[in-house]
């Protein structure tokens, strides 16, 4: 392997190493990791448990609101973990240090997506095991198209993130809250427990317009028609790859603005 | 110091930064001799902190050329950042992590070899072997300063930029990092460019003091040639009237 490559993934095994002892120092980060993820399929598959009772076509899919919490959660999660690690070294005040070391900017944004995977792998994996023992729901017997449907999610996540960290770079840390409200104001618009037709006309190109809604679309089909549509996961993909592209360059552009503006020295509390 | 015949390790030229309508930084020239201790001395904004970000690459020049170790740092920052180091008060390391962890992860940013050997080495010449497993956030400000110049030696860097290197340290430890700093400097002919408010400080480390004001250079020279070329009784009593009255006036 040339020196440079193998420089590089052991700068990024370092910030992986340096966001590990962070959640192996503090126990209570990694149960909440997964204690939200839980709580929203307990609350979820209750609702799944009542409503197939009173619906014929809930009933042909049983776990169809628990797929979706968990699924939605990816996104939440994932996004969460891009944004939340990356304030911590604002936090910190670490960014001055972080940059004045070799560490490259793609490094750390590989570094930070890695993590943000590994987080989620956490919460959402912790909660999808309980689902079997609370609700003897699997949502692994969805097999491949699971995967499908967990990658897009997440690479969509990874874009928001990158996004959001790029904007709380550019503005402080006041616009943290940020991670939270933009993931809240996609929600209604991804279809994630109805189909996108549900929405208003003038809305739905909107949704079309976001991978998530591809996903939880193809999500019901598997559910309900036991059928993986090829056409809903290369939208998904193509928009994923516009998402991702756009989420880095505006990541990279505003570390250029933080160089020029003097940012990464003051960032902080 | 080596022989003034080699290259600068640092140069630059026109440097300018502007923030808006400020001019933080205001067209300086100066050179490092390798080797060589380099003050930047002057009062609050008088573009210290700003220069060394500058130098550093974490903040761009609007004006301006920087070479460190020959390298050209606005394109090729990356192919010298390896081989310099840097501490200030204005950045911190991860409080949660324990200081052998943060200085693990710097070990490993930087490629350090060795690196669990030379982490121990730095702990015990800086006296915090003690404090390895203790969270970083729980150290008293002198304690993480130490720490935070270890940071700053585990590459065994070049040149090593130290932003107010003393500035939250008793006396006594303060006195003992300068010695420290000197003693490395000997023993690794490390090149130091410092930033300090601290005029005893640079007068006993330095070699070479730029004194700023308002974002240029007033003045330049070793602490004894500014002192005898104001008619000062030190270095002190130097930045003193040229912070009252200007250069120009002071030497008149």
């Amino acid at each position: 392997m040339p020196d440079a490559i193998a420089a590089s993934l052991n700068r990024i095994l370092a910030m992986l190493i340096r966001y590990t002892f962070l959640l192996r120092n503090s126990w209570p980060r990694v149960i909440e990791l997964a204690y939200w993820p839980t709580m929203q399929m307990i609350l979820w598959g209750f609702i799944n448990r009542f409503l197939v009772q009173q619906s014929a076509w809930l009933a042909q899919a049983a776990g169809l609101f628990i797929s979706a919490v968990l699924l939605w959660d990816v996104l939440f999660r994932g996004q969460l973990g891009v944004s939340i690690v990356f304030f911590e070294e604002m936090y910190s005040r670490n960014l001055g240090h972080l940059f004045v070391s070799p560490l490259r900017p793609w490094e750390l944004i590989v570094s930070l997506l890695t993590i943000s995977l590994i987080r989620t792998v956490i919460g959402v994996g912790a909660a999808a095991l309980l689902a079997i023992v609370f609700y003897q729901y699997s949502i692994f017997d969805m097999g491949l198209p699971l995967l499908a449907f967990f990658s897009n999610l997440l690479v969509m996540s990874w874009a928001i993130g990158l996004m959001v960290i790029a904007i709380v770079l550019r503005y402080g840390l006041g616009a943290e809250g940020l991670a939270w409200a933009v993931i809240f104001a996609v929600a209604p618009v991804s279809g994630i427990y109805y189909p996108v037709s549900t929405l208003p006309d003038w809305l739905q190109p909107v949704a079309w317009s976001l991978p998530s809604s591809h996903v939880f679309e193809g999500m019901r089909q598997v559910l309900i028609d036991g059928h993986f549509d090829w056409a809903l996961f290369r939208h998904a993909v193509a928009l994923n790859a516009v998402y991702l592209v756009l989420g880095i360059a505006t990541f990279l552009r505003v570390f250029h603005i933080a160089r020029r503006k003097g940012l990464l020295l003051n960032a902080g509390d | 110091m080596n022989s003034p015949v080699s290259p600068p390790v640092i140069e630059v030229q026109d440097l300018c930064k502007r923030f808006g309508a400020v001019a933080a930084v205001d067209g300086i020239d100066f050179q490092v001799a390798r080797g060589s201790i380099t003050a930047l001395l002057g009062g609050n904004g008088a573009g210290k902190t700003t220069t060394i970000a500058m130098l550093l690459g974490l903040l761009l020049p609007s004006r301006g050329s920087i070479r460190v170790l020959g390298e050209d740092m606005l394109r090729h920052r990356y192919r010298v950042l390896g081989r310099l180091n840097f501490t200030s008060p204005y950045v911190d390391l991860p409080g949660r992590l324990s200081v052998a962890e943060n200085l693990n992860v710097y070990g490993r940013l930087y490629g350090v070899p060795g690196r669990h050997q030379r982490i121990a080495e730095l702990a015990e010449e800086l006296d915090f072997t003690h404090l390895l497993e203790r969270a970083y956030r729980t150290l008293s400000a002198g304690q993480k300063t130490r720490v935070a110049i270890a940071k700053a030696l585990l590459n065994r860097p070049e040149v090593l930029f130290l932003d107010e290197p003393t500035a939250s340290l008793d006396p006594d430890t303060a006195d003992r990092m300068r010695r420290y700093l000197l003693d490395y400097r000997r023993r690794h002919d490390t090149t130091l460019f410092m930033a300090s408010h601290n005029m005893a400080e640079v007068e006993r480390m330095c070699d070479q003091v730029i004194l700023m004001r308002a974002g240029r250079i007033v003045d330049q020279g070793s602490p004894r040639e500014l002192i005898d070329r104001y008619g000062q009784a030190d270095l002190e009593a130097v930045f003193l009237t040229v912070a009252r009255n200007g250069a120009e006036a002071a030497r008149a």
